[in-house]
């Protein structure tokens, strides 16, 4: 504020010292002060004008939201403020499934990326890419559970990559053909993705093999993408914030034993609050209206 | 004996292509080919699978983002930087950086076709570097990213190099046609923001151009040749070292003074 503050003080001067018929003041001092004040404000204008094209390019490349992270990733807005862009991750890679996005990949530039449809995650038990991220957009306490003697141990399991969405149109085994390859080539099979098994209502004799994707087991590595028949893939991975709805706190599963438990760590007030929650339940059935 | 001489007139200038090129080459091999000397890139690396290094100025803008960087990353930083400050001046543009190499073919062309002659088309202040530091900072705190690194041609250039191009020489261009057509020395000695991050770090290092007027016979052939000739102002008035940090330490002067004026020196010792 105070670079800014003085420029405009120094223009009054020069305003008053312009009209001011005193010669004097003008031949020594005026120029002088008058070219230190176009600079300043020049230069002020052109960082204004540079910053906001600057701004805008940034901004451009940061809202792109469709962008598999490698495994252990920091949410997304805190990645792309962390990720120093060195590529030791890609380099570790011994799948090269990890790219370092470039201008043209619509990504934010220079920093990782998988596409699981080309070369997804194959969900290495010692995690190669993780260890190296110098600067923490890798956080290797994510993808770590703690061991039998308390230290941490690497679980690729627990990565959070992103979420395998099937599109039921274009399924073909939601069509009735058995296919289950998406299903057999997972990692986690049985756990993150199963096989339904339904009657086709439509001649009612045939029998349906639907797979259905679990969200606490997917890690998003995308190997069913990869695996998937279909022209286009019929199951692929979104990053989860995308692929996810998220429910109050209040919705607690009864027939859960453990979920209630997490109530105990909720600060914020959850009860419902309308103009008649107020009121006894009583009190409505003593309503006139009733 | 002809041959002899003009290696010789050569030897900082070849000596700086061969380190800038290794570096490059260590980097692109510990991608391509898994060795462990440099691993990683400019922004970023680990030498031997021990010492992290980083680029303090790329710290400096992902922490003004708010974020708090792990150990490597701002030990590395620290290391690049005490090392830069100890040698004193711009070292990593004139020996390190791949952009460098594109701006110097860009001044020699301009030299060939004869621009250095005629009316510079644009002239802006060697001082826009240090505006544009503080616009990466702002910009980096506003928008939550390291708003340099996003735009960095050298990035650009690094990480195309050892990870594959793309669009990225787009960005290298652009450099090349503004130092060109436009500016004269205009990306390296006018508006990087790491030049000028590195300007102000290797202010005290111990490496300096020192010149002697007294063998000195004006011929002026290391101010045509220097590529932020402010730092040489002294040329024909005093000896003494160069003390500006703006000096990418080249030693293109000390080559082609025929008079053995200009010299590299340790300005601590005697």
């Amino acid at each position: 504020m105070q670079g800014r503050g003085r420029p405009a003080r120094m223009m009054t001067e020069t305003t008053i010292g312009r009209d001011d018929p005193a010669p004097a003041n003008r031949t020594n001092m005026m120029p002088e002060r008058r070219d230190f004040l176009i600079k300043t404000v020049k230069s002020l204008g052109l960082a204004t004008a540079g910053g906001l094209e600057w701004s805008g390019f940034i901004e451009e490349g940061k809202s792109a939201p469709l962008v598999l992270r490698p495994p252990g990733a920091v949410p997304e807005k805190q990645f792309i403020a962390s990720c120093i862009k060195c590529g030791m991750c890609v380099e570790a890679c011994p799948y090269d499934a990890l790219i370092l996005a470039k201008p043209e990949d619509d990504k934010p530039i220079g920093t990782p990326y998988f596409t699981a449809r080309t070369s997804p995650c194959r969900m290495c038990k010692d995690i190669p890419c993780v260890p190296p991220c110098p600067s923490g957009a890798l956080d290797k306490t994510l993808v770590s559970e703690k061991g039998e003697n308390g230290a941490l141990v690497l679980n690729i399991n627990l990565a959070k990559m992103g979420l395998a969405v099937i599109d039921r149109e274009t399924c073909i085994a939601y069509s009735g053909i058995q296919c289950d390859a998406c299903y057999r080539a997972c990692p986690l099979i049985d756990k993150a993705i199963t096989v339904e098994y339904t009657r086709i209502e439509r001649t009612g004799k045939h029998a349906m093999l639907a797979p259905a994707v679990h969200s606490n087991a997917c890690t998003g590595c995308g190997v069913c993408e990869k695996a998937c028949v279909t022209q286009k893939a019929s199951i692929f991975i979104l990053p989860r914030e995308l692929a996810m709805g998220k429910s109050s706190i209040r919705y607690v599963k009864g027939w859960e034993s453990r979920d209630e438990e997490r109530l105990k760590d909720v600060k914020e007030d959850v009860k419902t609050k309308t103009p008649r929650s107020g009121q006894s339940p009583v009190d409505y059935l003593n309503q006139e209206e009733f | 004996m002809h041959k002899f001489i003009n290696m010789k007139k050569y030897k900082y200038l070849i000596s700086r292509r061969i380190t800038q090129i290794a570096i490059l080459f260590l980097f692109f091999a510990g991608n391509a080919f898994g060795w462990k000397i440099l691993r990683g890139n400019l922004s970023s690396a680990k030498a031997f699978d021990a010492v992290p290094l980083s680029d303090p100025f790329a710290v400096l803008q992902l922490t003004s983002t708010g974020t708090v960087l792990a150990q490597d990353a701002i030990l590395g930083s620290i290391i690049i930087l005490v090392f830069y400050a100890v040698i004193g001046g711009r070292i990593f543009c004139g020996w390190v950086c791949p952009v460098n190499m594109v701006t110097d073919a860009a001044n020699k062309l301009r030299k060939i076709l004869g621009m250095d002659k005629q009316q510079r088309a644009m002239e802006i202040a060697r001082g826009v570097r240090y505006w544009v530091i503080g616009l990466s900072l702002a910009l980096s705190a506003v928008l939550g990213v390291a708003a340099f690194e996003w735009i960095s041609p050298i990035g650009a250039l690094h990480r195309g190099i050892i990870y594959g191009m793309g669009f990225g020489w787009a960005f290298v261009a652009v450099v090349f046609l503004f130092d060109l057509f436009a500016v004269k020395n205009g990306f390296c000695g006018h508006v990087c923001p790491l030049g000028g991050f590195y300007a102000l770090a290797g202010r005290f290092g111990f490496l300096r151009v020192g010149y002697n007027k007294d063998k000195c016979t004006l011929c002026m052939k290391c101010t045509d040749i220097c590529p932020e000739k402010q730092v040489l102002h002294m040329v024909g008035k005093q000896s003494g070292a160069v003390l500006s940090g703006e000096c990418i330490n080249c030693g293109r002067c000390v080559e082609v003074c025929n008079d053995d004026a200009v010299n590299f020196r340790n300005i601590y010792s005697n």
